[in-house]
Parts: structure tokens; C-alpha cells; sequence
């Protein structure tokens, strides 16, 4: 298989890692599919369709669609701030950003519940000032998912940003355009690809995130309860294939949703040229 | 006057990259700023373009004083060394792109836009390429693009910053012609940055040579390279040997019949063509040997060392005409005699008189 | 001579090209304000919240023996987990960086799988083997072995929450560092294993050392593919993360944040280490 290669240890490395991720991931997550096989397709639509798990996914998808776009705007500004203008502590600043990654999530839910509770900080400023509750609300889920999604929209756009070829704004200044055109119509087309890919990212990873939110989410059921903590409740009741099925499903669209947003960056990719 | 710069100064911290530039450019020129890297020519070429503010001094465009004005306003064309194409726009569309940001009341309409560039297109001989995008294009290619973009908001003046510095070797031949005869046909003002003397004396109608911030000497190509005013110009164009003659150098100068009573800081600059070399019969006593030629074409390089001559031992280079050379009948280790036709002689003990270079003819 | 002034007075209004300063300082606000609400305060609640009832409360809540025994099982996962998923990364990224062979982009997208995969279905996977009705479920319970609400079954949740850490950094960095080195070694003499100590570790040592820092913070920090399959029994199969839900959830807020410090404290060290790293291993590739 290895071409005419004096590199040595091939065999041993791709053997160990072939065993090591059918060992690891393959097989236990192939044991998902065969579990879901094992119910008719019947039994299959009826624990979807039940009104309880078709609300945890409109929670689920829903508020990580919401929370996504949000880190999407928010991640934009930052790393258009930090790759563009100096001002003191850039670094520090900098290195914070990825707190969220490096943050158990457990501690990231009780932080956040205790930030946006009616009684917390930022949750009784709120409830003061507008009357709206965040913690323990579906509004709480997506506060929680905006800290969770920011870091991968910053990451993904500032080295775009910083390998943005200057000579391309200082072409469209010197060929006119306002700082706004060149804005719209130069900066923003290249950054688009990079900005898509780190909302995508978002995405996914609030449609699975538990810890974060289970803390501030209240758990309601039909109203404020996600579809991890749904797949919790059926383990506990020993309701293995419930547990599965859903789990399936939300994987499933999950990669649907994520191949979907390579189709549409492969779309903007090559409307512009960049492919 | 097309272009004024008037007491241009601009610094970068500590470092200082222009330092009082005054400068005239008429109508139609086609220049090249030319230096070795850092040297401050495209630092100067970016404040023409209001890219860069200069600390101090003024520019003028037609008369009227734009130091004030930022480069949207300037009406100039610039074609960047990378040539910055918009990546995500086709051939067509990066064209058109400064027609299509002016305010509405000033933008033409599509089907003038689209007149307009696809006349751009057929200038730059391209027009098969216009829905291409920049990443699929040569670097020739992306070059007459960029300069296509340029010049589709008419500007009075076209500013090109080391317009062939990314190209191939062969491909940069064939442009450099081309850029001479569009200038020819288009009559814009024109400056462009290069280090390679070489390109600007093909191209350029005239030539202002910078040096450390300054300008060294401003004039035509056969005036910088026939009387370069100070030993930088005459060392920097065209290819030279120099002679110090406080470091001994005065040895090879004597052997080519010249004596200096006073050498104090003399320096002599000689161009390989003006020396002449003649064959010595065997059993003459001259110093120096022909070590070795090379064949350049048209001309022959002799390297000839003066390894019987007391004093500094260097090579000197000289050229002449390939069929001269055959007459002569030259070979390897053959004595020969030198004699020199023209020189340049640079008083550096006096550096506050460039101008006293003076030619020494035999 | 022309003589430069020293100080030469630069103009006050920029034309060059940029933003305007009142949209610079807009933007540069709003940053802060995001990252102060968003980041910054999550880590000063931590510590407000764990010292709300003083030092005494504070300490004692971390020598509690449930707390104890919570911290020493996160350490033993970490110390299991952490060494198997770097020999798996360096394995994979040699495999990868140093062969061509078909199907490679397929392995690649295969070992990324785990981060697309959310954790509470990383913990039902071995739930579904493993566990009571599971399928090896009764064999292992017929051998006295207990997988599922026992530490075997918390490394392996943590093992596939943390599979491509490692592989994930080494694999791009050594494609970029090319083989060269590696095969001027092999030219000169050395063994496969002489060739892979003295090249191309040295050359590897800050990317490994990057992806060994963030899979240790994950192995620690991981809650929700664990939480599935510890049982959460005190004092047994409770790992620090989830000690503190348990703690939180009996309203024993000190408690809860007095652990909860301990893991901010570590992933405030992990982001200082890792900025330390990318550092290094910038200078490392412009050498």
C-alpha cells in the first residue's frame, strides 16, 4: 500500500491505529445502529413523534441555531478587533477567548446559572430592566450555547483575517470605494467561507452540548428540556432503544445539517473563486 | 506639470525614509523610480498615491495641491506589486469594480461599464479570459489584469509598484516592451518602482535614481548611464570597474598610461567597454595575463589579473566585440596591455561637490 | 548635507487607509463588553461563589473525603486516558503525515468523528455494550467484572470524548514539517526508532506537548458522556465534574464552587501553558 517509501513502521502505525479506532469509536458506535435495527420502523417513529421528544429537538436545534448566529456576529467583532487594532492587554485578551474549550462544561453550567438567575448578576439586571427571566427559560439555553460557540467562530476567522491581503483594500480605495464599499464588497466575500465554517461549528457542537446547559436550561419538559438530557431520563428508566433511536436521529441530522453547510460553503467557495 | 512633489519627508521611527524630495514630472513621462531595496522608492510612489501620508512636503497632481486628499479622491491608478486582484471577483468584475462604486449619479450605466471594460479587455489583449478568476490566471496574465483595473477609472496618472518584480524572467522581457508601447498608445503619466536598472532603462523615458532617501540624479537613461553624477549612479547602472587609487589601485591605471599627481580621495569609475586590451608578443614584460572569457553574444568578457603587479591583486573585466576579439587572437594566459578609452573620476574627499565628476577621455 | 530634524511633526489627520477612530473605538468597546460578560465574568463568579461563606467553608469542602475521592479518580482517569490517546495520536499522525495510501481522508474524517458527536451519545454507546442489557453485558456480570457505574466504564466514555486530541495537532504539523529530515537520517544510518527519538520528536515536541495539554483538560473536565456511565455513586465513580453536579444539585453551593475553582484553576493554567506552546512552536517553524 505505501509507495516506494524508506520511511519505516507503516504497518505497525496504521495497523494500531486501525485497532485502536474500531476498539475506541467504530464498534461502539456501530452498537448504536444495530440497537436502532432492532426496532421496527414502527416503533421507531412512534418514540419520535412522541410530543415530548419532538419538542426536545425543536429546543435543541432551535436554540442552537439561535445561539450559533449570535456567536457568529459576536465571534466576527472580536476577531475583527483583535487581528485589526492594537490596544493594551490584546494578549491576554486573546488567550481568553478559548476559556469556553478549556472550561469543563459542568463548571460552565453552574457559573452560567448562577450568572443569569433571576437573583444573579447579570439575570436580576435584566429581569429589572425588561422583566425577562433568562436562567431556567429556553433563553437561558441559548446564553449558555453563545459562551459555548463563541471561541470557534473567532478561531476559525481571525487567520483568514490575518492572511487577508491588505493591497486588496488599498485597491478598492484607490479605485473609489468608500470604506463601506470595500467593506462589503471586498472584505467581506473573502471572510464569508471561514465565517460560515465557524457558525457551522457552533452549531453542532451546541446542538450535543449537556453540561453547559442542563445547569441553566430549568429542564422542563416540552419547553425547555434538550435532547441530551432526554436520552439521560430513557437510560435511567432502563429504555435502552428510546435512549438509541433518538440518539441516532439527532446524529444523523446533526451530519445532515453539517454537510448541508459544506454544500454551502463549497456553493460560496466557488461562486467566488475560490475553488 | 503632471506631477509635483515639493520637500516630501517621511520617517518610520528612527529610520528615515525620504528626506526632502522635490520632484517634477510633465505630462506623458514615462518614469522609473529606481533604487536598491530600501532605498524609499515605493514609500514615495505610495504617497503620490495618498496610500502613505508624508510627514512633510506637499503633492501636487495637475496643478492642484491633494495632500490633503486620501487616495479614493485622487484619481489616480495603482497597480499593486502583488497585483491585490479582488479573489473573489471574475476578471470581468474586477474591472469593472471602480466604475461600479462611484455614487449612482456619477456611475455609468451597465452596458457603458461593460463597453467599457471588455475595450480594457482587448487593450490588454485578455478578453478571452473575462470570466476567469484571478487564482486561475498566469502571473502575466494577473499583471495586465491589474493594470486593466487601473486604468478603467481614466486616472491622470498611473502608478505601478515593481510592476514586473513577480514575474518569470522571460515573461517579464516580453511585458516590459509591451508597458513601453501602451504608454506610447495611451499617454498617461506614468511612474513605476523597479530595482533593476536594467528595466528601467528599457522602459523608461526617464529615470530618477534614489538612494538612502534622496534623489541621486534625475535625467534620461543615456544621461544617468553616459554622466552619472556621483559614484553611486555610475556604480549602481550598468556594470563598472572602479579604481581606488589611495588603495593602490593607481598601479592599474599606469599600466593603462595614465599617472595621477594628486590621487587624495580619487576614485575612478571604468565601464568594461572602455578598456581596450592588445596582445603583447611573448617576450614582452607586461604584469598582466589574460585569465579568462566568457561568451555573453554579441560581446566577449575578458577577466584579466594583474598577478605580476605589485600592489592590490583584483580582477578588472573588460568587453569588447566578438569579432574584435577573434582578430585579436586572445587565449588564456596571454600577456596583454591595457589602455582606457573613457573614465568617470569621483572626488569622495569632496562629497559636498557630486558634481565635480569629471570625464577623462584618452 | 541635508540634516534630518529629530522630531518632525506628523500630520494629525490620517488619510491612509483604515477605519474610522470612532468605529475602531466602538468596536474595541464592544469586544471588551463581550468578552468581560461572556468570559471574564464566568471565571470571577467561580471564585466569588466558592468563597462566599469564607476560607474555613472553602477548605473544608475540598478536604471533605467525598471531594477527595472525587479529585483522585479525575487524576486516575486522566493518568489512564492521557498516555493512551497520545500513543493512539502519534501512531495515527505517523501513519497519516509519513505514508501515502488509499482511503487516508476517510481515516482522517473517522478519527475527527468524536468531536461530532455529542457526549451524552459517547457514554450510550458503551452503555449499550456494556451495560446490564447489554450485549457483553451479562458476561461481564457472570465474571464479576463491572464495566457500566464503575471506573473502566468512565476511562473508556472519557477515551472516545478525547480520541482525537493528539492526532488532531500532530497530523497537520507534520505534514508542514515534511519528511526530509527523517529520511536524511535514515540515509545516514539510524534505525527506524533512533530516526523517530532524535528527529522527529525534537521537531514534534511543542505540537505534542499542545495536544497532550487540551486532552488532559478535556479527560479532566468531561461531564457529559461520564455522567451516563458512573451511576454517580459518592465517593466511588464520581469524578470531579461530576462531584460538583451532585454538590450542586443538593444546594451545597460552596461545595459545588470550592470544586468547581479547581477546575477553573486548571483551565486558566491550561490556557497559559497552551499560549505558552503556540508560541514556542511558532519560533520553532520560523527556525
Amino acid at each position: 500500500m505505501s509507495q516506494s517509501n524508506i520511511m519505516p513502521g507503516f504497518r505497525p502505525a496504521i495497523g494500531f491505529t486501525l485497532f485502536y479506532l474500531a476498539l475506541i469509536v467504530l464498534i461502539p458506535l456501530s452498537a448504536m445502529l444495530l440497537k436502532t435495527f432492532q426496532l421496527s420502523l414502527d416503533e421507531y417513529w412512534a418514540i419520535l413523534t412522541n410530543p415530548r421528544v419532538l419538542a426536545s429537538f425543536r429546543v435543541s436545534f432551535g436554540s442552537a441555531l439561535i445561539a450559533a448566529a449570535f456567536s457568529g456576529i459576536f465571534g466576527f467583532i472580536i476577531a475583527w478587533t483583535l487581528v485589526r487594532y492594537p490596544f493594551p492587554g490584546k494578549k491576554v485578551f486573546d488567550a481568553l477567548i478559548d476559556l469556553p474549550f478549556a472550561l469543563p462544561t459542568a463548571v460552565a453550567g453552574i457559573v452560567l446559572a448562577a450568572i443569569y438567575e433571576p437573583k444573579g448578576w447579570i439575570g436580576k439586571l435584566v429581569m429589572e430592566a425588561f422583566g425577562i427571566q433568562i436562567a431556567y427559560k429556553p433563553l437561558g439555553i441559548v446564553f449558555a450555547l453563545i459562551f459555548i460557540g463563541l471561541p470557534f467562530v473567532v478561531r476559525t476567522i481571525e487567520p483568514v483575517l490575518q492572511e487577508f491581503d491588505k493591497a486588496m483594500e488599498e485597491a478598492a480605495a484607490s479605485l473609489g470605494a468608500t470604506r463601506l464599499q470595500t467593506f462589503i464588497k471586498v472584505i467581506l466575500p473573502n471572510i464569508l467561507p471561514a465565517a460560515i465554517t465557524g457558525f457551522a461549528l457552533a452549531f453542532a457542537r451546541g446542538v450535543g452540548e449537556y453540561g453547559s446547559v442542563i445547569f441553566i436550561a430549568g429542564n422542563m419538559p416540552y419547553v425547555s428540556e434538550i435532547v441530551p438530557l432526554l436520552i439521560i431520563t430513557k437510560l435511567e428508566q432502563y429504555d435502552y432503544a428510546g435512549a438509541t433511536a433518538i440518539g441516532l436521529t439527532m446524529l444523523l441530522l446533526s451530519f445532515l445539517l453539517l454537510l448541508s453547510v459544506n454544500g454551502l460553503q463549497w456553493w460560496v467557495r466557488r461562486r467566488s473563486g475560490q475553488l | 506639470m503632471s506631477i509635483t512633489l515639493s520637500n516630501i519627508s517621511k520617517r518610520f521611527g528612527a529610520f528615515s525614509a525620504l528626506n526632502n524630495i522635490n520632484l517634477e514630472i510633465p505630462d506623458g513621462d514615462l518614469v522609473a523610480l529606481l533604487g536598491p531595496s530600501g532605498c524609499g522608492k515605493t514609500t514615495l510612489l505610495r504617497i503620490i498615491a495618498g496610500l502613505e501620508q508624508a510627514d512633510q512636503g506637499d503633492v501636487f497632481l495637475r496643478g492642484d495641491k491633494v495632500t490633503d486628499k486620501s487616495v479614493k479622491n485622487r484619481h489616480i491608478g495603482f497597480v499593486f506589486q502583488h497585483y491585490a486582484l479582488f479573489r473573489h471577483m471574475t476578471v470581468f468584475d474586477n474591472i469593472a469594480f471602480g466604475l461600479r462604486v462611484k455614487p449612482s449619479k456619477d456611475r455609468p450605466s451597465e452596458a457603458v461599464i461593460r463597453k467599457r471594460v471588455h475595450d480594457l479587455l482587448s487593450l490588454v489583449q485578455l478578453d478571452w479570459l473575462h470570466d476567469r478568476f484571478p487564482d486561475q490566471l498566469s502571473g502575466g496574465q494577473r499583471q495586465r489584469i491589474a493594470l486593466a483595473r487601473a486604468l478603467a477609472v481614466e486616472p491622470s496618472v498611473l502608478l505601478l509598484d515593481e510592476p514586473f518584480g513577480a514575474l518569470d524572467a522571460s515573461v517579464r522581457k516580453d511585458l516590459r516592451l509591451w508597458l513601453r508601447h501602451l504608454h506610447h498608445e495611451l499617454d498617461v503619466t506614468t511612474i513605476f518602482v523597479t530595482h533593476d536598472q536594467e528595466e528601467a532603462m528599457e522602459v523608461a523615458s526617464q529615470i530618477v535614481v534614489l538612494n538612502k532617501g534622496k534623489i541621486e540624479q534625475k535625467g534620461t537613461p543615456s544621461e544617468i548611464y553616459d554622466s552619472p553624477s556621483n559614484d553611486f549612479v555610475s556604480h549602481f547602472i550598468g556594470q563598472t570597474n572602479v579604481f581606488d587609487l589611495q588603495k593602490g589601485d593607481s598601479a592599474w591605471l599606469k599600466s593603462a598610461g595614465i599617472v595621477l599627481d594628486d590621487a587624495e580621495g580619487i576614485t575612478a569609475h571604468v565601464r568594461p567597454h572602455h578598456i581596450g586590451v592588445e596582445k603583447l608578443s611573448d617576450g614582452s614584460a607586461s604584469p598582466i595575463i589574460l585569465k579568462d572569457w566568457q561568451h555573453l553574444g554579441a560581446t566577449i568578457r575578458l577577466e584579466l589579473s594583474n598577478e605580476g603587479l605589485n600592489g592590490s591583486a583584483k580582477t578588472i573585466y573588460a568587453e569588447m566585440p566578438s569579432d574584435q576579439f577573434k582578430q585579436l587572437g586572445l587565449d588564456k594566459g596571454d600577456k596583454v596591455s591595457l589602455f582606457i578609452k573613457h573614465a568617470h573620476w569621483f572626488n569622495l574627499a569632496k562629497p559636498q561637490v557630486p558634481e565635480a565628476a569629471t570625464d577623462f577621455y584618452v | 548635507m541635508n540634516t534630518i530634524s529629530p522630531v518632525m511633526p506628523s500630520r494629525t489627520k490620517s488619510l491612509t487607509i483604515g477605519d474610522a477612530d470612532w468605529v475602531r473605538y466602538a468596536l474595541v468597546v464592544l469586544t471588551l463588553a463581550i468578552i468581560g460578560v461572556f468570559l471574564i465574568l464566568p471565571l470571577a463568579t467561580v471564585l466569588i461563589e466558592a468563597f462566599a461563606k469564607g476560607w474555613t467553608a472553602y477548605a473544608s469542602s475540598l478536604t471533605h473525603p467525598d471531594t477527595v475521592a472525587a479529585i483522585k479518580l479525575t487524576l486516575l482517569t486522566a493518568a489512564i486516558t492521557v498516555p493512551l490517546t497520545t500513543v493512539f495520536g502519534v501512531s495515527a499522525a505517523w501513519a497519516i503525515a509519513r505514508f501515502e495510501f488509499r482511503g487516508k481522508s476517510l481515516l482522517i474524517t473517522l478519527i475527527d468523528l468524536p468531536f461530532s458527536v455529542s457526549p451524552v451519545i459517547a457514554g450510550l454507546i458503551y452503555v449499550l455494550i456494556f451495560g446490564a442489557q447489554g450485549w457483553f453485558g451479562s458476561w461481564f456480570s457472570d465474571h464479576d467484572i463491572k464495566i457500566i457505574f464503575a471506573v473502566p466504564g468512565i476511562v473508556l466514555a472519557t477515551l472516545f470524548v478525547t480520541f482525537p486530541f493528539v492526532a488532531r495537532e500532530l497530523i497537520p504539523l507534520m505534514q508542514e514539517i515534511g519528511h526530509e529530515e527523517e529520511e536524511a537520517a535514515l540515509s545516514l544510518g539510524a534505525s527506524g526508532w533512533q530516526t523517530f527519538f532524535k528527529i522527529t520528536l525534537p521537531n514534534i515536541k511543542w505540537g505534542l506537548l499542545y495536544g497532550v495539554l487540551l486532552c488532559n483538560a478535556r479527560a479532566m473536565g468531561e461531564f457529559g458522556a461520564v455522567s451516563v456511565v458512573s451511576g454517580h455513586i459518592r465517593g466511588l465513580t464520581n469524578t470531579l465534574p461530576l462531584h460538583i453536579e451532585v454538590s450542586y444539585n443538593e444546594y451545597d453551593f460552596v461545595g459545588a464552587f470550592a470544586s468547581a475553582s479547581l477546575l477553573a484553576g486548571l483551565a486558566v493554567v491550561t490556557l497559559v501553558v497552551k499560549t505558552f506552546l503556540e508560541w514556542k512552536q511558532k519560533q520553532d517553524l520560523k527556525a
